[in-house]
């Protein structure tokens, strides 16, 4: 079981108010991420949850249990830091058996569990290892290693995988994924990559200053933002907004359009620009528009594009494909 | 960094960095050599070097004249003594300064400094009259008691930097792992904090072993370090070079075998990491 | 960032080793500084009366206090030149490629190790004494009369002694210092056309200044105290001509058993040190950051 409750949770250092009052519900063996520009508060909402921070008032509740007060050992969570934090001076099998040891359980059966863990994980064959001598994805392994070992009832990841190389980053995205079907056990993530939220969350909470400001499923967030800043976020490349004129005779303070949903032409739409940098993929093509208004936007066409700098182009939104923002921001 | 040094300019280098570092030890290899010569020979003019009749009866003879052993126990006793004091205070003072800073930790190690700073001239003479009236002069546990304190900030500071450079997160991790305060320091924080905590043993062992204002002034024979004991060769006794030299050979030599080991650390602690 | 128990328990940490070094520093000093406002003998108990700043000014008019305090700057910056100098000199020798660097660098190190009671009575002896030391034998070697160093130049003497002693300790700094110069930037210079002159006084010692600093002070504070050498060797003399500060202090108090007059001095030397520690703080309060 892993459900966890947040109420009016708000934590200040000294004068510094970093969250001013979370309420969210998370669901047994949900998938959660939350997701933030630096600074939003989304580490430190992660450590208020471990318990490494106390709250400064509200409510923390796991599984029915109020656990406010209550230390990081007693929460029954595991964690899995940025930096790893492995035990340099412990073998890769002291490692992950620590929080057994800790536990109190029989050698055999932290033997038992480790083995099992280490299979999952595929780091057998490191097992006698010092944590100096892996790789980074291979001591990102053991980090998890040593977080699955214990059962938690959640897992919390503070941004895991920022540390290690694009490529690599993309196999451990997955391997988190499947270790998340496999285990069904609830996870919080953290991370401020929008493209890890979109590909692995259930639940997407997107944090603004240590207030959230949407929670939804990824393609909800994407379909329906609540607001500039949610719209602006999500989605890759970033959402183009035009403000001024094109938004008045829609009669908002601004439209926004993403990339991937503007209809190109040569001839003839709703905008007209120049072409200033065009990004031949092969599957797709991504150009740097400046319209005639000054506005700098991106459209992303499939496939190969036939345009080049300099060219004239025309840019129309799809249909039902623009959202509409008021003055203050906020999804009309 | 690779590049193409001349083999003529490493040869040059090493003979004048040989040469300067001979004349920078030759007084101590001096030393050595007169502890193994006889008196006759240790004054002989032109100066023997290496050709005179090897002999170790001046080690034999200073013990035989002196307790010299008591006075060698006394150091290590005072020395050691001191420095474990001064750990068991400084560890956990470190320890909380390290990891849980708060807003004055930092004035607060500072001040810790400023204690080094003052002049043991200025609080000698107090702390002879209170040595006097409560019996302590030339106590072992006095000149212990003072050496620690006198050491305790450069301990303190040594062990802060060391444990400073030990990420806050694993101890995080340890408490997520359900360790409790005593199995974070006895499982995680100890076996990490190690090697910083003997390379501070190892210098302020140095340090008090050579320390020679306190020990001159506070003890006179019975709890006399090496210090104390050799500056009683400054009377007549000091013209029986060899005997001087093989007393200072055994003085010198445990600590000079400490110091080669611990020249990395040594920087960082004696510059309070302002050079590491 | 931490949870209230473990500020409490930080807190109860910390207390032991501060209650200790506030005892340490308080109590003596303020007692050093009573005792400079008594008239106080310690061959004549019982005595002691208030006699306002009469030490102060006693000690201030003291032809030997001004001796003293002539002999503890020239000791100190007189060391002061010798190691900064022959370290930086040294610590550039030894950051060149050569053979044997690890062995000439413990060589280098070990005057640093040997315990100043030692150091002092093997240089007055084995090579200062004028009958049979080496520095004797070596002046009669060339037809030269014997110098008898610790009578005829007492000061410089006992700088030579401490200059041996604290040349390691500057040399291993610099030399720590100067390894942590980047080499790319060296390169660059060298693209740039930069000499070895030119790179020695515009990127080498800009690099070492700080590091020079701290040597400066932090031998400084060592300085001032400067006790043993002087005990052994010279006992102050002859006259007060190799007495400094720190030995006025003991020989008044310990000698002529004059507990207020030299608590005077005491004081006058705590003014001193603070001085000098003022600046050496700040540098090293910056590296906290």
């Amino acid at each position: 079981m892993g459900s966890i409750t947040l109420e009016q949770v708000c934590k200040s250092f000294g004068e510094v108010e970093v969250i001013p009052g979370v309420d969210l519900q998370i669901e047994d063996g949900e998938f959660v991420v939350f997701v933030g520009p630096s600074g939003c508060g989304k580490s430190t909402l992660l450590r208020l949850i471990a318990g490494l921070e106390d709250v400064t008032s509200g409510r923390i509740v796991i599984d029915g249990q109020d656990v406010t007060v209550a230390p990081p050992s007693r929460r029954k969570l595991a964690m899995v830091f940025q930096s790893y934090a492995l035990y340099p001076h412990m073998s890769v099998r002291k490692n992950i058996a620590f929080p057994l040891k800790m536990a109190g359980l029989s050698a055999d059966e932290q033997e038992r569990r480790v083995q099992h863990a280490a299979g999952i994980l595929n780091l057998t064959d490191y097992l006698d290892r010092r944590p100096g001598q892996l790789s980074g994805g291979q001591r990102q392994r053991v980090a998890i290693g040593r977080a699955i070992v214990r059962e938690p009832s959640a897992f919390l990841f503070d941004e895991p995988l920022s540390n290690l190389d694009a490529a690599l980053r993309v196999n451990m995205r997955v391997e988190i994924s499947e270790l998340h079907k496999k285990l069904a056990t609830t996870m919080i993530y953290v991370t401020h990559d929008q493209v890890e939220a979109m590909t692995m969350a259930d639940k997407i909470v997107v944090l603004r200053a240590g207030r959230i400001e949407q929670v939804g499923s990824p393609l909800e967030l994407y379909r329906r933002p609540a607001n500039r800043f949610v719209a602006g976020f999500i989605g890759s490349p970033n959402m183009n907004f035009l403000e001024g004129e094109a938004a008045a005779r829609l009669g908002a303070h601004a439209i926004g359009v993403r990339p991937e949903h503007f209809r190109l032409s040569m001839s003839e739409g709703a905008f007209a620009g120049r072409v200033g940098v065009a990004e031949h993929l092969g599957s797709d093509t991504f150009l740097h528009v400046d319209l005639d208004d000054g506005t700098h936007v991106v459209a992303r066409a499939e496939g190969e594009f036939p345009a080049s700098h300099g060219d004239r182009i025309h840019l129309t939104p799809q249909d039902g494909r623009l959202y509409r923002f008021d003055q203050n921001g906020s999804a009309l | 960094m690779a590049r193409n040094i001349s083999q003529s300019r490493r040869w040059g280098f090493t003979i004048l960095a040989w040469g300067a570092a001979l004349v920078i030890f030759f007084p101590i290899l001096w030393t050595i050599l007169t502890s193994f010569k006889t008196e006759a020979d240790a004054i002989a003019s032109p100066p023997k070097f290496l050709f005179f009749d090897w002999t170790v009866e001046n080690y034999a003879e200073v013990q035989s004249r002196s307790p010299y052993f008591r006075h060698f126990m006394n150091s290590v006793i005072i020395s050691v003594g001191s420095t474990l004091l001064g750990l068991v205070l400084a560890i956990p003072a470190a320890w909380s300064m390290a990891f849980q800073p708060g807003r004055r930790t930092k004035d607060l190690l500072m001040w810790m400094l400023s204690t080094k700073m003052m002049p043991a001239a200025g609080v000698l003479i107090p702390m002879y009259l209170m040595f006097r009236s409560f019996g302590l002069l030339d106590s072992r546990l006095g000149i212990t008691v003072v050496l620690m304190l006198i050491n305790l900030p450069i301990i303190v500071w040594m062990l802060y930097t060391y444990f400073r450079e030990i990420p806050s997160e694993i101890l995080e991790a340890a408490r997520m792992d359900g360790a409790s305060l005593r199995n974070e320091i006895l499982h995680v924080l100890t076996p990490m904090a190690v090697p910083g905590i003997a390379s501070t043993l190892l210098l302020n062992v140095i340090l008090a072993w050579n320390e020679a204002f306190w020990t001159l002034n506070l003890t006179t024979s019975k709890a006399a370090p090496l210090t104390t004991f050799i500056a009683s060769y400054s009377s007549p006794e000091g013209l029986f070079y060899a005997k001087l030299s093989a007393a200072s050979t055994m003085a010198i030599a445990p600590i000079l075998i400490l110091g080669w080991f611990s020249q990395k650390q040594l920087v960082r602690g004696l510059t309070f990491g302002a050079v590491k | 960032m931490a949870t209230r128990h473990q500020k409490t328990l930080a807190r109860l940490m910390v207390s032991p080793s501060v209650l200790l070094l506030l005892g340490w520093m308080i109590v003596p000093l303020a007692m050093t500084l009573w005792f400079s406002f008594q008239s106080y003998n310690l061959l004549s108990p019982g005595m002691e009366q208030f006699i306002g700043w009469t030490n102060y000014q006693y000690f201030l008019s003291d032809p030997a206090f001004w001796t003293a305090m002539r002999n503890t700057l020239l000791l100190v910056g007189g060391v002061l030149v010798i190691t900064v100098g022959g370290g930086i000199a040294l610590a550039l020798l030894l950051d060149q490629p050569m053979f044997g660097q690890g062995v000439v660098r413990i060589l280098v190190i070990a005057p640093f190790f040997i315990m100043p009671t030692v150091s002092a009575l093997v240089w007055k002896n084995m090579f200062m004494n004028p009958v049979n030391g080496l520095f004797a034998w070596f002046a009669k070697a060339v037809g030269a009369q014997p110098i008898d160093f610790l009578a005829q130049y007492p000061l410089m003497s006992i700088i030579l002694i401490v200059s041996w002693q604290w040349l390691p300790f500057a040399t291993l700094i610099l030399l720590t210092a100067l390894q942590s110069l980047d080499s790319e930037q060296m390169e660059a210079a060298e693209m740039d056309g930069a000499g070895t002159l030119a790179k020695f006084t515009h990127l080498v010692l800009p690099h070492l200044s700080r590091a020079i600093t701290v040597v400066i002070l932090i031998e400084t504070i060592f300085l001032l105290s400067v006790f043993a050498e002087i005990l052994v060797t010279t006992n102050g003399g002859p006259g007060y001509q190799s007495t400094n500060l720190t030995y006025l202090v003991y020989s008044q108090a310990l000698l002529q058993f004059d507990v207020g007059g030299a608590s005077a001095g005491g004081i006058i030397a705590v003014i001193l040190a603070n001085i000098v520690a003022i600046f050496l703080m700040r540098m090293i309060g910056k590296t906290l950051e």
